[in-house]
């Protein structure tokens, strides 16, 4: 149990410091990056750059490892297909984003700073989530 | 805290150290959750997984304690910059975006996170049209609200 959710835990927190650091808990900040053809604040490019150096060194250290440190195995995504469906839902989720510029991870880290906005953010994502696993499970999926 | 609020020169109110530093430590998650635990930080799939949307190898309950830690992790943040609370969009925004933004992520598998960070470090193709193709709408949204002067900041 310790072992199941300590991991997660440190790591969840790490990543909400990282995402108020980089300013992803500021909707003008991101719409700001968002705005490429006005007045386009660069800022997260950095925090994109800074993450997935991090990552890529990761994923080297993880090709020699057997298993993780703390779990039983890797469960990693294998998929390489492009589908429309990832396409199409991708599209959606910029759409989204551009809107009031939040995407999930902000959105939670952002209960802890402005409660109510992110809270009614939060709760519109995990109704659409609700509605995809609806439309899925009536079509047999 | 100086270094933290350097500008880039031409691009006035932009904060790449501060930016930096961020995206280093959601780097340093991210690798926490690969190397410790075996799995991918994508906060979408995550959160689906904590109230039990999505089926899974990660356990629930560390789901909800990744869940948990992104605030305690802001808090924790912003008590010590002591940093201005930023402004939101009003309610009907909000509402509009959290759908879009809740449909969008679980058909396309991932956010800003999972494709973004976890999948484009890995060179994964599915996440590199994936945040290709969010960044593009996130462009083209931003624009086209600004052309027909719809603002939803304070």
């Amino acid at each position: 149990m310790i072992r199941d959710t300590l991991i997660p835990l440190a790591s969840g927190t790490i990543f909400g410091a990282g995402l108020a650091l980089g300013g992803m808990t500021d909707p003008a900040r991101v719409r700001g990056f968002l705005d490429l053809f006005g007045a386009w604040d660069p800022t997260l490019a950095f925090v994109m750059g800074g993450a997935v150096l991090v990552m890529a060194l990761a994923w080297l250290v993880q090709k020699r490892m057997q298993r993780p440190a703390f779990a039983e195995g890797f469960s990693l995504p294998d998929r390489s297909d492009i589908t429309p469906r990832l396409v199409g839902g991708s599209a959606l989720f910029g759409i989204g984003w551009g809107i009031a510029g939040l995407c999930p991870g902000p959105g939670f880290a952002a209960l802890a700073i402005q409660p109510a906005p992110a809270a009614i953010f939060v709760a519109a994502m995990l109704a659409g989530m609700l509605l995809v696993r609806l439309t899925e499970r009536q079509r047999g999926g | 805290m100086i270094l933290l609020a350097t500008e880039l020169p031409g691009f006035a109110g932009s904060a790449p150290l501060a930016g930096l530093a961020g995206g280093l430590l959601i780097g340093l998650a991210a690798a926490l959750m690969l190397l410790g635990a075996g799995r991918i930080a994508g906060v979408s799939g995550i959160a689906a997984r904590a109230v039990g949307l999505a089926s899974g190898s990660l356990p629930r309950s560390g789901a909800w304690a990744f869940i948990i830690g992104l605030p305690l992790g802001a808090l924790i943040v912003t008590s010590l910059s002591g940093a201005a609370v930023p402004a939101f969009a009003g309610t009907v925004p909000l509402v509009i975006a959290g759908l879009i933004v809740g449909v969008g992520t679980r058909l396309g598998s991932g956010c800003t996170s999972g494709h973004g960070v976890c999948g484009m470090s890995r060179l994964s193709q599915r996440s590199l049209v994936a945040t290709a193709t969010f960044m593009a709408t996130g462009f083209a949204t931003v624009a086209a609200m600004n052309a027909f002067g719809i603002e939803v900041l304070p």
